[in-house]
């Protein structure tokens, strides 16, 4: 055994360090690196000499600077002294919270439709059908015009309100709902959601656990169920009910009071989701026929019902196929978000715009975008890796 | 998505491109044969096409008379028209040799956007209007609190308004668009009470609303729009060339000299006409510019003095019909003053 190998070795004639593919590999890449470096040093001298010889003023300092404009839509506490950063800020959560509650919407439309396509019942399979068809062939820029001004025109005024049920409205200035004013001991409620959340949780590692040894099935939607609304509802009681609602109520121009939502997010959220919603309907129907068919026999075989057989066997293998595209469709979405500027949606894209032109310092607000956009996708795509690695592990 | 890639390209090229900034506009205009004049994307009165496609207003024609003045050709120009907030990002890349698009002067315009305002052709100021059969009974500014107000991101517009509304001690909700066509449907579509953009603007934006005479403008002027055009920093030269067309304009109108009579001026013995027209023997002023002696009267010759630009743009002989005001030469009592030609 020994043998041939030191032959070889022996053999072996001494190449030029230069022949090396190894040695060249390395080298190779070297130089390509230093050569980046040596551009990208380049870029940054050029680029600050240039600003410099045009007087343009440069540095992150301007986020300390007052912004003086204001912002309609904000999460936070925000006026027009606050700084640039904050209105910054503003914008990085209007995105935040278009993308995340756009991406949940998004999914749960997308595996209705997605399992409708794939229905033995005629009409639901083509209505399905048509659904994406329509909304995965229309650019989402015109999918959210016609959300805004297409719906917007024929909402009437804020003194023509529709009345909604349960004191809400909904008009041209968006949709109105009552606020909730929580009095003494409210906390009470709360503590009573969570302890409820909590005990669901362990009644159902409990159950579980019980089938597994005995095969005997409890319960478990129902328990919980009434865990979690009981508990708080128990505790709202026994407070003495201690809650009121603030209704929107007409004043000179619009409704004062309540909770607004306005139509620039409404109309971003629906048409971002709606036009998601279509592209996860194919990835779901996909994932759903890469399961053989052998599963869903055998699931039949063992007696399971369609629904649980759904449940149970094809959609979690299903998710391993699926997960990885649909992976994208949400990095789709957040970046999509930024065509919120197109209908005065006041996001990251929006409020850094308007930071840049007033300031002029448009290198440090892109570079501000870039880096946030590249760290929300990033942050989608662990997330979502590590899902899919738990998902994969299910495996026996 | 298209914003954003423009503002990449955009900073991109002033990261890189921004080499030319410092070279001679004038050279690099006389290569191309044309003068690149940024202007507004629409608004009647300072720019917007016709319908044969041909640029109207008077920031058009301000643009055409510094071709004409270096070109003798009112033609040598090409527009691009660049949203508010594009506009600074275009001047200073070099996309653009000079902005002439209702852009108010201000002093970090003038100092952190690298940039120099070559004189004021049009006093503005801000102004709201609202929709007078919906809210009847509203006839002040000071009566808008809780209103939703429609304006246009990137102006001052927008910082004004945040002023207006603190300072009184009202409330107000802003919705707020990037594009110009865009905050006019909002407000059209009745997603606000009120719009607010310099006062010139609101006439020029009521022309063209379903119903122009249901709305009507607040008499409360809130700020100061001096609007004129600009150049980049670091090209002299360039600046004053700009800057005295602007001027000769002016004085043209001071001096009486018109395009109907500027045939029979270039034989006038007022020095201070011959100076302008650059019939005075042995003239350098035209040329110490870079120019021509008569870059005046080209100018002129095609355009127009300034009171002529603006009667046939935003004045009397317009749909906007607004009468100069401060913007009457300083002799008849306004603010236009043309700087002494010698
Ligand atoms: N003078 C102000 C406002 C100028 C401005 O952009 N006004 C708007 C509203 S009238 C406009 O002209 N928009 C047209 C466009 O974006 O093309 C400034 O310089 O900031």
């Amino acid at each position: 055994m020994a043998t041939p190998q030191s032959t070889v070795e022996g053999a072996a004639p001494r190449v030029p360090l230069f022949y090396d593919p190894r040695v060249r590999g390395i080298a190779y890449q070297v130089l390509v690196f230093a050569g980046l470096v040596a551009l990208i040093y380049w870029i940054i001298g050029n680029t600050s000499a240039n600003l410099q010889r045009a007087n343009i003023a440069s540095g992150f300092d301007f986020l300390q600077g007052r912004a003086g404009f204001d912002i309609g839509d904000s999460l936070v506490e925000y006026s027009s002294d606050s700084t640039y950063g904050r209105a910054l800020f503003v914008g990085f959560l209007n995105t935040l919270r278009v993308a995340i509650i756009g991406i949940l919407t998004a999914t749960i439309i997308g595996f209705i439709i997605g399992i409708g396509r794939l229905s033995k019942n005629w009409l639901i399979n083509r209505i399905c059908l048509v659904y994406v068809e329509v909304f995965r062939n229309i650019p989402p820029l015109l999918v959210i015009f016609f959300w805004y001004f297409g719906v917007l025109s024929v909402l009437p005024s804020p003194r023509e309100s529709i009345d909604l049920p349960l004191g809400s409205y909904l008009n041209s200035r968006g949709l109105y709902f009552p606020r909730f004013l929580w009095g003494e001991g409210a906390w009470l409620v709360l503590l009573g959601l969570v302890l409820g959340l909590v005990f669901a949780f362990f009644v159902r590692r409990w159950a579980h656990k019980r089938q597994m040894t005995t095969g005997e099935q409890f319960p478990v939607f129902w328990t919980s169920a009434g865990l979690i609304v009981g508990l708080p509802l128990l505790a709202f009681i026994v407070t003495g009910l201690p809650l009121s609602f603030e209704f929107p109520a007409l004043s000179t121009f619009n409704l004062q009071g309540g909770i607004q939502v306005r139509p620039e997010f409404l109309a971003l959220y629906l048409a971002l989701s709606f036009y998601t919603a279509a592209f996860i309907a194919e990835i779901v129907r996909a994932g759903v026929l890469g399961v053989s068919h052998g599963q869903s026999e055998a699931a039949q075989a063992l007696g399971l019902r369609s629904g649980q057989s759904m449940r149970l066997v094809i959609i979690p293998q299903a998710l391993r196929i699926i997960i990885p595209p649909l992976t994208s469709q949400y990095l789709n979405l957040t970046k999509n978000s930024s065509l919120a500027v197109a209908i005065g949606y006041p996001d990251l894209v929006a409020t850094g715009g308007t930071t840049l032109n007033q300031t002029g310092q448009a290198i440090e607000v892109v570079a501000i975008w870039l880096v946030v956009y590249l760290g929300l996708s990033l942050g989608t795509a662990a997330l979502m890796n590590w899902y899919n690695a738990r998902m994969a592990l299910v495996e026996r | 998505m298209k914003n954003f890639v423009k503002a990449l390209l955009g900073s991109a090229a002033v990261a890189m491109f921004a080499v030319p900034a410092s070279a001679a506009t004038l050279d690099d205009v006389k290569a191309k044969g044309h003068v690149q004049c940024g202007v507004n994307t629409g608004l009647i009165g300072f720019s917007a096409p016709d319908d044969q496609g041909n640029w109207k207003g008077l920031d058009v024609d301000f643009c055409r008379a510094v071709a004409a003045a270096i070109f003798d050709d009112p033609e040598a120009v090409q527009f691009t028209p660049l949203s508010a907030k594009d506009r600074f990002t275009a001047l200073q890349s070099g996309e653009v040799d000079v902005l002439s698009r209702n852009t108010t002067w201000t002093i970090s315009r003038d100092t952190a956007l690298g940039l120099n305002f070559a004189g004021v052709t049009y006093y503005d100021g801000q102004g709201f209007m609202i929709n007078a059969k919906k809210l009847q009974g509203i006839n002040s500014a000071l009566q808008l609190s809780g209103a939703a107000v429609c304006v246009q991101a990137g102006t001052t517009t927008e910082l004004n308004l945040a002023d207006y509304f603190k300072a009184n001690n009202m409330e107000y909700s802003p919705v707020v668009f990037e594009k110009f066509e865009e905050v006019n449907a909002a407000y059209d579509a009745g997603r606000c009470d009120v719009y607010t953009t310099d006062q010139s603007g609101l006439y020029a934006v009521r022309l063209n609303l379903t119903n122009p005479d249901d709305h009507i403008v607040l008499p409360e002027i809130i700020s100061k729009e001096p609007l004129g055009p600009v150049v980049r920093h670091g090209d002299d030269q360039w600046l004053d060339i700009v800057k005295w067309v602007y001027y000769a304009l002016v004085n043209a109108e001071e001096l009486g000299v018109s395009q109907a009579n500027l045939e029979e001026k270039m034989n006038s013995d007022n020095p201070e006409v011959r100076r302008l027209l650059g019939t005075e023997d042995g003239s350098k002023l035209g040329t110490d510019l870079g120019l021509t002696n008569d870059f005046a009267v080209r100018a002129i010759k095609h355009v127009g003095n300034y009171g002529e630009i603006f009667e046939r743009n935003v004045g009397a002989d317009s749909p906007l019909k607004i009468s100069r005001g401060i913007n009457a030469l300083w002799t008849k009592g306004g603010l236009q003053y043309g700087m002494p030609i010698r």
